[in-house]
Parts: C-alpha cells; structure tokens; sequence
C-alpha cells in the first residue's frame, strides 16, 4: 500500500495561558509540535504498512521550520517526507491548503490511501481531510475510529458518529481523518530517529507542484479573519463556607428551587 | 519575510503581538516585525487596527458576486427520519439571518419517507423545503448528498448555508464548499451579519478556546458555516405557519465510492451528556478511575448523566464519548458539577453556558472557581458522596 499521511506543525495549545491582568494570550515559549491527532495518522499508516507492506511518505504544507516536525515523525519510522513551501502558499485557509495538498498527494504519485488526523489543534476545523480528497476527486471517511480490513480495492472501517458508530466501505484510491480511539501511538526508536536526523526532506515550491497561483495561499482563501479578540470569561460566583453538612443544605436548597433536580 | 510592516503607519500598539496565534510577532524600536515562528497565516494583518501590515502576496477579489446570491439555507441533517437537535437550533439563527437580511429561510432535507419531517421544518421555521426523497438517501452517503446538495446550490444560488458541525455536517460541509469553490467555516459559535456590507460574521472559537475569530467570506458565495450543537436557541413550534415543500429529483448516475453497511447506536445504555439536564463530570482530581463509580451515582440520583475532561479522557479513566470541552461535546444543562476539574480553558469553552456550575475541588486557586456558581472546596472523595446522600434523602 503506498500511503501518505498529511501533519501540521502547531503551537501547543495546552501549553496557552492567559495573562490574568491583561486578559491577553501568552505565548512566551509555547513549543511547536506535531499536531496530536497527526500522531495517530502516522501511527496508522505505519500500521497498515506493517499488514500490507508498501510507503508510508509524510507530507506537509509550511514554513522551512515545519521540517522539524517532519523529521520528528520520520524517527518514528515513515519511509520518506516531503515539505510543501513556498511563499504562494501563505494565508491560506482550509480551502486552499487543501488545494496544496492534494497537489502535492498528485505529486508523490501512485497513492492509495491518504491519512489525517481528524483535525488540527490550532483551527480546530476538520475541514482539509475531506477538502482535499474532494479535490483530488477521490472518496473520504472522516472520524475513523477503527479499520477492518483492505482487500479487493476497498477499504473497511468504523465511522465515529454521535450515538456510536457505522460500518462503512469505501473505495480507493480514497482520503480518511482519524480520531484517537484508532490506536496507541508508538515512541520513536533510536535507529528511527538516528535515520530521521540525516534524511533528506526535499521541499517542493508551488512551481515543482504546477499549481496555478491563484488557487493557492491567500489568493485562493475565500476567507479572510477579520477580527481576533480573548473571549469573554463567565463571572464567577461564590465559594461556600461553614461545615461541609451546611454547605451541602445549602445547595441542596439552592438546586431544588430550579426544579431540574 | 514577505510580512511587511510600514514604520510610518505602525503606532506599536501591539494588537499584532497578542493577535499573532504563534508568538511571533514583537515590537522592535517602535515598530512591529516578525520574527522566526512566524507562518505566514495573516492573522496579524487582519487584526492590524491602522492597516500598517501587509503579506507581500497579492489577494485577488476573484469569485461570485454577491448580488446574484440571497435567501438563508439550513441543512436539515436527519437520523432515522427525525431532524438532528441542531437543525432546530439553525432554525431559529437563520430565521433571525433572513429576516434581518429580507430574505427568505429555505431548509435542505434529504431521506426515506422525510415528508413528516419536511412539515415540521415549516412548523419551526423554515418558508421553503427543499426536499429529497429517496430509499437511498435513508443514510448519511457523501457522494449522493454532496452532489445534490452542490446542483441545487447552483441552481438556486443562496447566500448563506448553515451545516450543525455534527460528523455528518463536517464532512458534508467541506465536500461541498471545495466543490463550489467558495469559503466554509468551522464549528461557529456566533453569527451575525455586517450591517455594512452585508456580509456573514462568524465566529469561533480557536487554538483550544483560548482566543475567538470573526471571520468572513467577502469575495465568494454562498457563505457557508458549521454551527456547533447547543449553543444557538432552538426555534419555536409553530404548527399554524406556511410554507412551501418543493420536491427535488436526485442527480443521475452519480458514482456511490462510500456504502454503509451497519449503524451502531452505543448510546442507549449510557446516558446523552449533549441532551442531559443534570450533568455530573470528572477530571483528574478524581484521582483514579474507579472513583468515576462515585460521580455516577450522584448523576443516577439527579436523573443526570456522567461527563469528564480531556485530561480524563486522555488517561483513559472515561470514553471519550462522554468528554466536554473545545475537542469534545459542548454542553448546556441546567445543573453542571465539575468535580477534580481544574478548569483549562479548552474544558471552560464546552461548559460555561450551563445555567448553574457547581465546581467542588481541593485547590481554592483553580480556575474553575471563577466561572462557577458556587464553589465547594473539598476532597471530591468526600464531598460527592456526601452529596448523593443529602440528595437522596431529599427525593425520599
């Protein structure tokens, strides 16, 4: 199976804080990293490349810093990487990164399966997975929780859905995003990560993609932000006092006036 | 770098440097610059209040024009034949969009013998039902509904669609808006529309709930948007109102790449927290797993169900179905207990809507005392079965 699996460099978002006294972000040494659900997109293809044999060709769209992150994941064992840079590709938004990555999926070539984590940490937009598979005019499951089985073309997996799960078989060449139910990421080895550090990790331009500039970046973003701002805080309310058994009537009283208990 | 900050407009206001989601940006002798985590996303460009910063690409304004395009759309998303809870919730905000924009609110429903469910529409809102029916729309398939949907969005041409951001909606969405060409945007937490330009202003929450965006679609239509459940108000039942059902033909030949083959409901036996009134969640102060038995029979007293937090979830002491924050489920019930919940921000964004939030943890300083309600500070171990017990005396 040749397979490529789709990451982002991103801020570690668990690692914001918010600066009580200007309600603003702190980003003071927030570290990059591979974005967490990605972490399950390369586990699975490494999986499947272990049943079914094959590649496994990480790909990535960002600044020549996002080599990092590939690199990272080459040590967990990826057979090769791939970063797409260019300055034609900044400010896009999902459409047209989506866009760029399929190109760059065309590129790699003789793809069957493209893997993604469900979604970014940083936009939280879920939204390139099945962007580029439209673009690619391929087939996508988004939400896969768990693969059965890939024989005769297709593949069999389980889609997470709000009340539980479907069984749903799909035709390759195809896209799917994964959630973290799917696996339990492995640690990179020491020979991995020995073979990550000198690997080459060419950089393709929008020119080595035959991308026409007006599909890609901020050009081809429908979207624009027009504002960014902290959110509003809920005020907070009051901490009981005296004995645990009187706090305790206390709110036994306070609940069973909204009748919802 | 292609950012390009002009030093003559530049006032150091740094608007830019909080507005910079990587940290990148900083003041240098009075004027803004980038420095080496920048990405080039832009941000720093939109939030710019005198214009003095520019991405050395060129924009082009190429796309539809907005004039040809009106009317406010809801996809109807249905399981089993009934409308999703969010379609509601789309309901009652595009009815609000239309009628502030003089336009009309069309409602987009695909399945198998739906026509109940077409009337209902109407009832909560809707001037125009789109309908498709068909046995093979009786579940979600994106190949059928993206290309239905995409003919119908070019031969109607609305303004403004809105998806719920469920699975079904968020793969939908994308299929669709790539297809079309045009913007979408995800999980959106407020709508509005620029008395101005007219334009759709959605907002949501980014980088795990620590900073909200309004963004925009100037240049494209339709404007599309998912909406994430349990934030909008439900529309009101009106039985006595009218409108129109105009039946819709299904694409022909249309490649099926995807077939479901078995719907799972797990579900039924552990209770809905997007639906609970009573919510009862844990997090790692709970110290183990097996206490998570504690905060269940608090729920089964209350008639509640049972939440926890990422960092729960991420341990493996609860499924993740049952997680609340910015990666999880948004919930609004009535009564909510953060019991060992500390209170990060990605958890606050999923819960703090809640009309009443009971916060019990040992720490006075965390967090979650400030958006809470009241505060009990204590052992969990402790207090929460002392509470099951007060409650359970109370209701006999």
């Amino acid at each position: 199976m040749n397979i490529v699996v789709c990451i982002k460099q991103v801020p570690d978002t668990t690692e914001v804080k918010i600066n009580p006294q200007t309600n603003t972000l702190m980003r003071e040494g927030v570290p990059s990293i591979i974005n967490p659900f990605d972490m399950y997109a390369i586990e699975e293809g490494l999986r499947l490349r272990e049943r079914f044999g094959g590649r496994v060709t990480l790909l990535t769209m960002g600044p020549p810093q996002a080599k990092d992150a590939l690199r990272e994941a080459l040590g967990l064992g990826a057979d090769a990487a791939v970063l797409l840079s260019d300055r034609a590709f900044a400010g896009a938004d999902t459409l047209a990164t989506s866009t760029t990555l399929a190109k760059g999926v065309e590129k790699v070539g003789n793809v069957d399966l493209v893997i993604c984590g469900k979604q970014a940490a940083d936009g939280d937009t879920a939204q390139v997975g099945p962007g580029t598979a439209e673009r690619l005019g391929w087939p996508h499951t988004s939400f896969v929780r768990k693969i059965h089985e890939v024989a005769g073309g297709s593949i069999k997996l389980e889609r997470m859905t709000e009340t539980g799960y479907e069984v749903v078989e799909m035709r390759l060449p195809a896209v799917i995003t994964v959630v973290k139910e799917i696996n339990e990421p492995r640690l990179p080895s020491l020979k991995g990560q020995i073979r990550a550090k000198s690997a080459e990790i060419p950089a393709w331009t929008a020119a080595d993609l035959g991308a026409t500039p007006e599909q890609l970046g901020l050009s081809g973003s429908p979207t624009q932000v027009v504002r960014i701002f902290t959110p509003e805080r809920r005020s907070g309310g009051k901490i009981l006092e005296g004995s645990l058994a009187e706090q305790l009537d206390f709110l036994v009283a306070r609940l069973r006036e909204t009748k919802a208990v | 770098m292609p950012i390009l900050v002009s030093s003559d407009k530049c006032t150091a206001c740094e608007a830019c440097v909080s507005g910079c989601p990587f940290g990148a940006m900083q003041v240098v002798s009075g004027t803004a610059a980038a420095g080496d985590g920048c990405t080039l996303c832009g941000a720093c460009v939109d939030v710019c209040p005198v214009g003095a910063i520019e991405l050395q690409v060129e924009r082009k304004a190429a796309g539809t024009s907005a004039g040809d395009y009106r009317d406010v759309w809801v996809f109807a998303e249905q399981r089993g034949g009934r409308a999703a809870g969010v379609v509601l919730e789309l309901l009652g905000e595009g009815r609000k969009l239309a009628d502030q924009l003089g336009e009309k609110l069309c409602a987009v429903l695909f399945g198998d013998k739906v026509e109940q469910t077409a009337r209902e529409l109407l009832a909560f809102g809707a001037d125009t039902v789109y309908l498709f029916e068909d046995p093979s729309l009786a579940n979600y398939q994106d190949d059928l509904y993206a290309s239905a949907m995409t003919e119908l969005v070019r031969a109607e041409k609305p303004g403004i669609i809105l998806l719920g951001a469920t699975s079904i909606g968020r793969s939908l969405g994308p299929r669709v808006a790539t297809r079309l060409g045009t913007g979408l945007t995800a999980d959106c937490t407020g709508l509005a529309i620029d008395p101005e330009k007219k334009n759709l202003l959605q907002t949501r929450p980014a980088f795990g709930g620590n900073i909200m965006a309004t963004i925009v679609c100037p240049n494209h239509r339709p404007q599309m948007a998912t909406v994430r459940p349990k934030v909008m108000a439900r529309a009101k039942r009106d039985d006595s109102r009218h409108g129109e059902i105009v039946r819709k033909a299904l694409p022909k030949g249309v490649d099926l790449r995807t077939r479901v083959l078995e719907v799972v409901d797990e579900l039924s036996e552990t209770a809905n927290i997007a639906e609970a009134d009573v919510i009862v969640s844990g997090g790692r102060g709970m110290g183990d797993p097996k206490n998570f038995s504690l905060l269940e029979k608090l729920a089964k007293v209350l008639g509640g169900a049972v939440g926890a937090s990422r960092a729960a979830v991420d341990a493996g002491w609860y499924p993740y179905s049952h997680q609340v924050g910015q990666t999880g489920k948004t919930v609004n019930p009535k009564i909510y207990f953060a019991c060992g919940i500390s209170g990060a921000v990605q958890h606050l964004v999923g819960m703090q809507s809640s009309e009443i939030i009971i916060a019990i943890n040992e720490n006075p300083e965390a967090p979650i005392f400030k958006v809470a309600t009241y505060g009990i500070v204590g052992d969990v171990l402790e207090v929460v079965p002392a509470l099951t017990e007060a409650f359970r005396r109370v209701r006999g």
